[in-house]
């Protein structure tokens, strides 16, 4: 580039030198043939022409100066001389590109991931005209949700894909881990990634196949029974070595056998951004499917001449049918009628569906402000930079303006200048940013196992590096050299006062900067304050119990053979068999781990009042292992079986709602009936105080009841249990020693662990994130205001050196002195400081739902960065003014 | 006060040869002027391309390049709209200089 350049030049310059050249020679030539038709000898003719003409080398050079020092045509050499400049003051030019590209990268880098999460298409055909098809308002927690991305029934499906008349064409899909089966033994498994889609999903994306064919209608029809299956492109890439696919290979997916007949094109990812999948199978959906389990997702396409407001409207009329025939049996009236009031809606698919979209949205453009306002204090002092490189070169200006230059010549010689370094800078940043962003990536995917996300520099990505290559440019570039071009030459060069023109205005614009310096960075310190403190309160949050040294074990057989009445009977079995490992100390059965993520809950009456509640089916160890005491009643024990009345023990909050005032004991919970829970009535024998759920994060407490472990309704038991183990060994520790003890033991059970405390660290994931890098940028931005501060009051206290001078030849003290000076970097700070936290008072409020325990108006929050800023300010004027009040009277004096 | 000095009357004579001329090239410029003033000003050629070029890059002038009358490849000046108002302001400084040399030639 940087070579192309400059043959570019060398062959441009060489031209315009030719053509003035040429000139002078035309002009020559036509003398001494005139003075040869005069009747001259050639001879004489030509030393005529010469001796009229003057030194011809004089001549040209003249006439090159002027077109290098005003000339229009000479962008390349501009370049030239800029770069030239540059070189001449390194250090400069060093600072300045530094800062540009670090400024610069950042918001690129942060720009790339909103950018990949938030507004990339689909790598489909016409992405726009994708729709999603969810009820209006979500389930409301109604019947079982299996992950983020399903909301609709099976049977909701069926109904639409009968009657979609708003879509061309419509699909329902399901993300889903599978086993597969990787050894000869069938416990021997790994876990893939795998979407279930229905027949049209090719044809309403409009995927080809990379390789192979993707699936048909053959496929289709034996989806439950055993298929063809497709793989992901890198899946194909790295475990199939990319060899032809012939239709023979097979792979087992939790025990179901296919035979992998295609490829699915290399940039398609699936429907989920930062999700990635390994292989699509046809979707099972069984005779009978369950009416409660919203566990798929349906896209589609719009049908020509359809629009996303029409598809609402025509599925919010259809959608009384459609939950009239698909009403799930076994519910309370309640649950019926709420379910047959959903409503569905169309919204626009083109760029995915993303559980990362919704969890990092807001920080990613809270991040993407920070930058920008970090870049801006760069650009401020940079501007201020620009400044003094200009009062440097006034002469070389002045000069450049006597020989002839117009002000817009110089100024846009001083603007591709700004430019120049704009230009490097972003350059610089967009390759900073790709470390960057794939840092940060890294960083979310070191807590999240399951997050692919690749960055791409595409159009936009592009687009928004210029746009803040070319705004930064303006800030800092574009003043300075106004303010240059302005100068009056002969002024300036009669004096060779290096401040002459007109320096009272540009004094007053460097203070204006600083001024903007501190209230930007006021935000930042404010914005990251509030960041830093809530990480802080969520990390020292008490969750009311035990959260250190307990392990979640998760116990799958479902290849066993016992049988249904004696599921209860292994489960206290296996948690028996697990306390007794050594290094527990204790373990209990529990149906939904707390801080998990996951919920469970059913509609209750209690007495008069109505409402919901959180409920647990545990084993009688459980509040020992978790260490909740029971505040009031008894804790369960092994006589609370299948067989005995129906127990709860609830907590605080459970009784400030429904019981409030009363003593609880002895009170009676009703539930209402769900399909496989039916209706049943609880005697609430004991209380526990309030203690978290699902979440950290959780502002209100939920309303809880536990129940024995062997009253779980043996409709809704399956092969399955979890346990809390508590251990003073470290997690992965314990949960080999259990893995080999029962393993020994039971061979066909799968078992997985996760340690509470490490689950509950990364649910923290992007508050630390957000804590980190507000944290970073407020303290440089905090480091920047000093080198600007310490900038303007140096310069502040050069200009005032006389007057100083003469103040201290007066008798002023040397305190006096130091006040006065620093009182100047006091004004500035109170002003920035005001501005800054109005600022701060209107920006933070649209973080504050990121905020956890404290409010966005945090008085202390703003005193802190106040005082912080003090010290700042303190700290950058101090030096210079310690300087003006050793200042030596007479050598000041004498110098102006 | 009006401002002159002898590069600002050299680009008035350059500005006024060209209003009266189509477009003519440096040595055609310098013939004009040497005629036209009955030989009394003889133009410096040495500075007359100086002139000319920034007079250019003043867009006051544009150049091309074009073939003579005697076929050689020479630039051909001629004057864009702004080089006829900086003519307009010129002639009327000129005027002023010299109304204000006379008046102190003439002063007894």
């Amino acid at each position: 580039m940087n070579l192309l350049r400059r043959i570019a030049a060398l062959f441009r310059r060489s031209s315009v030198d030719r053509e003035i050249a040429d000139e002078l020679q035309a002009h020559m030539a036509m003398r001494t043939e005139d003075n040869i038709a005069a009747g001259m000898s050639p001879a004489e003719a030509a030393r005529d022409a010469r001796l009229r003409f003057g030194n011809p080398t004089t001549a040209r050079e003249r006439v090159e100066h002027v077109d290098i020092a005003t000339g229009l045509d000479s962008f390349w050499r501009d370049i030239r001389y800029a770069i030239r400049g540059y070189c001449n003051a390194p250090l400069f030019a060093i600072v300045a590109i530094t800062t540009l590209a670090l400024g610069i990268g950042a918001n690129t880098a942060i720009f790339q991931l909103l950018n990949e999460v938030r507004l990339r298409s689909l790598p489909i055909q016409h992405p726009e005209e994708l729709v999603d098809i969810r009820i209006i308002g979500g389930n409301q927690g109604l019947g079982v949700s299996s992950s983020f991305y399903s909301s609709l029934t099976r049977p909701v499906w069926q109904e639409i894909e009968r009657n979609h008349e708003p879509l061309s064409e419509a699909f329902a899909w399901n993300f889903d881990f599978q086993n597969m089966q990787i050894g000869a033994n069938v416990n021997d498994v790994h876990a893939v990634r795998t979407i279930n889609v229905s027949s049209q999903f090719f044809s309403t994306l409009g995927l080809e196949p990379a390789a192979g064919r993707v699936l048909d209608a053959e496929d289709m029809a034996a989806a439950c029974t055993g298929s063809g299956a497709v793989v992901s492109y890198a899946w194909w890439q790295s475990q199939m070595g990319g060899r032809a696919i012939t239709g023979a290979e097979s792979v087992v997916l939790n025990g179901v056998p296919y035979r992998i007949v295609g490829v699915t094109p290399p940039r398609f990812f699936g429907l989920a951004v930062g999700e990635n999948f390994d292989f699509i199978t046809p979707l099972c959906i069984p005779k009978n499917a369950a009416r409660e389990f919203f566990d798929i997702g349906v896209m589609g396409r719009l049908a020509p001449g359809w629009n996303i407001d029409r598809a609402t409207q025509w599925f919010t009329a259809a959608s009384k049918g459609i939950f009239e025939a698909t009403l799930p049996q076994g519910y309370g009236t309640k649950s019926t009628e709420q379910f047959r009031n959903f409503k569905l809606g169309a919204y626009a698919a083109g760029s995915g569906v993303s559980r990362l979209r919704h969890d990092y949205d807001a920080s990613l453009w809270i991040l993407l402000g920070i930058t920008g306002l970090v870049l801006l204090i760069a650009c401020a002092n940079l501007a201020n930079l620009m400044l003094a490189r200009a009062s440097a070169r006034q002469r070389e200006i002045a000069l450049r303006m006597a020989l002839g230059a117009t002000r817009a010549r110089l100024l846009r010689q001083l603007l591709l200048e700004s430019g120049l370094l704009a230009i490097f800078g972003a350059f610089l940043g967009i390759a900073l940013a790709q470390v960057f962003s794939r840092l940060l990536i890294r960083v979310l995917a070191s807590t999240d196992e399951n997050l692919t996300l690749s960055v791409h520099t595409d159009w936009r990505v592009l687009l928004f590096t210029s746009g803040i290559a070319v705004l930064t440019c303006t800030i800092f570039g574009t003043l300075p050299a106004f303010r240059a071009a302005k100068a009056d030459p002969i002024h300036a060069l009669k004096t060779g006062d290096t401040h002459a023109a007109g320096h009272r205005e540009r004094y007053s614009m460097q203070r204006l900067m600083v001024v903007l310096q501190v209230a930007v960075s006021m935000v930042l310190l404010v914005t990251a304050l509030l960041f830093v403190r809530s990480f802080r309160n969520l990390m020292t949050v008490d969750p009311g119990m035990r959260e250190n040294g307990i392990t979640v074990g998760g116990f799958m057989y479902p290849t066993s053979t016992i049988t249904r009445e004696h599921f209860e009977d292994f489960k206290h079995q296996l948690v028996d068999e697990v306390r007794s490992v050594p290094g527990v100390s204790n373990a209990a059965i529990v149906t939904m781990p707390p801080l998990s993520g996951s919920s469970w809950g059913h509609l209750v009456s209690v007495g008069s009042r109505e409402g919901d509640s959180r409920f647990t089916w545990v084993s009688p160890t459980y509040f020992a292992t978790m260490g909740i005491p029971i505040v009031s009643g008894r804790g369960f024990n092994d006589n609370d079986t299948a067989n005995s009345p129906r127990v709860a023990i609830v907590n605080r909050a459970f009784v400030d709602r429904y019981l409030p005032g009363e003593n609880p004991i002895g009170k009676t919970i009703r539930t209402q009936a769900e399909p496989r829970y039916p209706a049943t009535l609880f005697e609430i024998v004991g209380v526990i105080p309030n203690t978290l759920y699902t979440d950290i994060h959780e502002k209100r407490i939920e309303t809880m009841a536990f129940v024995p472990a062997r009253q779980f309704p043996s409709e809704a038991d399956g092969r399955s249990t979890q346990m809390v183990i508590a251990s003073s060994l470290p997690s992965a520790i314990i949960s080999e020693e259990i893995k080999r003890n029962i393993r020994a033991k039971h061979p066909e059970v799968r078992m997985y662990f996760f340690d509470v405390h490490e689950r509950v660290l990364k649910s923290l994931l992007k508050e630390r994130l957000l804590a980190i890098l507000s944290g970073f940028f407020g303290a440089l931005a905090a480091i920047l205001v000093m080198v600007g501060l310490y900038g303007v009051v140096s310069y502040l206290v050069t200009r005032r050196r006389n007057e100083l001078g003469i103040r201290i030849a007066l008798g002023s003290t040397r305190q006096r002195i130091v006040s006065l000076v620093m009182g100047e970097a006091g004004r500035m700070l109170l002003v920035g400081a005001l501005i800054g936290t109005a600022i701060s008072l209107a920006v933070t409020r649209s973080a504050s739902s990121l905020l956890f325990g404290l409010k966005a108006w945090d008085p202390a929050t703003i005193a802190f960065a106040i005082t912080a800023l003090a010290v700042v300010a303190f700290s950058a004027s101090f030096l210079p003014a310690f300087r003006a009040a050793r200042l030596d009277p007479v050598d000041a004096l004498r110098r102006e | 006060m009006a401002k002159n000095d002898l590069q600002g009357t050299l680009e008035l004579l350059i500005l006024k040869t060209l209003a009266q001329n189509t477009s003519l090239h440096g040595y055609g410029i310098v013939l004009h002027i040497e005629r036209v003033s009955g030989e009394l000003l003889r133009v410096e050629e040495g500075s007359l391309y100086p002139a000319l070029h920034r007079m250019e890059q003043n867009q006051w002038v544009r150049s091309q390049w074009a073939l003579t009358e005697t076929n050689r490849r020479a630039k051909f000046y001629s004057l864009t709209v702004t080089g006829r108002k900086q003519l307009t302001a010129a002639e009327r400084a000129w005027e002023q200089t010299v109304k204000g040399v006379q008046a102190v030639l003439h002063f007894a």
